[in-house]
């Protein structure tokens, strides 16, 4: 099956629930399980299935979508500016995760 | 005397020294030419300000915007400490400070305006003597309360810039609804462990997004710097980034087009990298900055409610607890018992009850006394899950009693009552009220406390 690669970092503690690790280099399905077009939306069911540390998922999904108070940035912008969780995924992307700090 | 009326006299002291030196500077400041020109700022000021007026971005003109300025620095921590202190250094001419808090010991490794000796003092007052001895130009403004809806309004409507330097999200949304009512932008700063983030907000007053149309919904479950940890210099290159954002804005002319948010990420470890982020614009329809939305006036707003109380978690009943003291008197018994101890292996490894051995490889092992077992076995591994780990049910299969202590005495609560429920001992399980933290402070022979 046909894969895209890309770079998935976390950041802001959210590390710690993906081995303590900050950047993942991985090669995703090209397609999601109904044949479209892989996007943020499959990163991350994909990650929920594959990445995650299995009980602490809840820190990272909530109904189905990245919890609130973390950002998602798709190549360094603000995921919304690229149609959220719709956005496909290319080749080389860089997609961060970052939980929001509130310390001071 | 007494202490407290010294106390007082040397409050009073202090606050003439005060009005001196700021009469000394203003005499100072009319200093004359001989042909009777007068300059645009004292004589000391130019000494004191050259090498950032020699900058063609400053100039004579910046600096005299800087003078002008009045900035708000709610909340004198890790943040507002450095951002406070080159402000002020840099001659910005009104900083006011907002804090309720007293110093504690625990706050000087990253706090650098305060020292050992204001330990006890208001924040604000620490603050304040070290910002007059750095400078005696600019007007401090002591806002010695808690920021809140009722009293927002009133503070922010004298400054022209607020920096957010606080430590939780319900300040975070009224600051940034705050300012938002009063026209002002917010520079906002956060830290935790070895992380930052800084973003510009409503920049320019009535364009740029606001904290809501960033982080619409509040996280369910803020760690704090207490809780999570903190690495001095980290929290300490934010909050000078943020006095450095600030200048900026005070200096520079407001941009014809407002140039898109930025959000910069910092991360000190294990490599030291900054990163760009651009962010989106206002959110249509954003209930803090839309004119089309009617919102709710400030001081009718919840922000705690908002935000989420922080979570109750399990509430143990009284007789499910017991004090510090009376667990010490089960110690001197001799009565078998197990402790469990549910902190991380680092803070397992910082200080734990004697008798301990730990669960993990990576502690040291103790001696372990007769009649007492102590495992360290971390919250985390009973967070979420649906059974006992392996490890607890195998240990504590044959224990008689068991005694569970934490840092505070929240997830101790949590894990004995999961004890309880799987029948643990039959169901002899005890929650050491007020975790290691309170033990310490009770224990007549020290223990640390951290």
């Amino acid at each position: 099956m046909a894969t895209i690669p890309i770079t998935v970092e976390f950041s802001g503690g959210l590390e710690l629930l993906f081995s303590n690790q900050r950047t993942h280099k991985l090669q995703i399905p090209a397609q999601d399980p109904s044949g479209n077009p892989a996007n943020i939306g499959f990163l991350v069911s994909y990650l929920c299935d594959n990445l995650v540390e299995a009980k602490r998922k809840d820190l990272f999904v909530m109904d189905g979508t990245v919890r609130n108070g973390i950002l998602v940035l798709i190549n360094d912008s603000d995921w919304e500016l690229e149609g959220e969780d719709r956005y496909e995924l290319q080749g080389a992307d860089n997609i961060l995760f970052v939980s929001t700090l509130h310390g001071g | 005397m007494s202490a407290a009326e010294l106390e007082g006299e040397n409050s009073l002291l202090k606050q003439r020294i005060q009005q001196l030196e700021t009469e000394l500077a203003s005499v100072q400041a009319a200093a004359v030419e001989p042909d009777g020109q007068k300059w645009a700022l004292g004589l000391d000021e130019y000494r004191r300000y050259g090498r950032q007026m020699i900058m063609p971005e400053i100039g004579l003109e910046g600096q005299l915007r800087l003078k002008r300025a009045r900035v708000l620095v709610v909340g004198v921590g890790g943040l507002g400490c450095p951002a406070a202190a080159y402000l002020a250094g840099a001659g910005v001419g009104t900083i006011g400070l907002v804090d309720h808090d007293v110093v504690e010991a625990s706050n000087l490794h990253r706090q650098i305006l305060h020292s050992t000796a204001t330990v006890g003092t208001p924040k604000v007052e620490s603050a304040l003597l070290y910002l007059r001895r750095l400078n005696p130009h600019p007007t401090y403004i002591p806002h010695d309360f808690a920021l809140s809806p009722s009293n927002a309004i009133a503070v922010f409507q004298n400054y022209d810039l607020v920096l957010d330097c606080t430590d939780h999200p319900s300040l975070r949304y009224l600051i940034s609804d705050a300012a938002v009512l009063t026209n002002i932008p917010v520079v906002s700063a956060s830290a935790l462990r070895k992380d930052g983030q800084l973003i510009v907000l409503n920049s320019p007053p009535g364009h740029g997004p606001c904290y809501r149309c960033i982080w619409p919904r509040p996280p369910p479950s803020p760690t704090s710097c207490a809780d999570g940890g903190i690495l001095g210099p980290v929290v300490g290159v934010m909050g000078v980034l943020q006095a450095l954002e600030a200048i900026k804005l005070l200096i520079l002319p407001a941009p014809s087009t407002p140039a898109p948010a930025t959000m910069t990420l910092f991360s000190a470890w294990p490599r030291l990298a900054f990163r760009h982020c651009r962010m989106r614009a206002r959110r249509t329809g954003c209930p803090g900055c839309s004119p089309a939305v009617e919102r709710t006036a400030l001081a009718d707003t919840d922000y705690v409610a908002f935000c989420g109380a922080d979570a109750e978690g399990v509430r143990l009943a009284p007789e499910e607890r017991v004090a510090p003291v009376e667990y010490r008197s089960v110690r001197e018994s001799g009565a078998p018992h197990v402790l469990l101890d549910v902190r991380d292996p680092t803070q397992f490894g910082i200080c734990h009850l004697r008798g301990s051995w730990s669960g993990f490889p990576s502690c040291v092992c103790m001696c372990v006394v007769p009649v007492l077992t102590c495992v360290d076995v971390p919250f985390e591994e009973f967070e979420g899950a649906s059974a006992l780990p392996a490890l607890v049910k195998e240990g504590l299969s044959t224990a008689e009693a068991v005694y569970v202590l934490c840092r505070l005495g929240n997830d101790s609560q949590i894990v004995t009552r999961m004890l309880k429920d799987a029948g643990v001992a039959g169901g002899h399980v005890w929650d050491v009220r007020g975790g290691i933290r309170e033990w310490a402070r009770t224990a007549p022979e020290g223990f640390p406390e951290y």
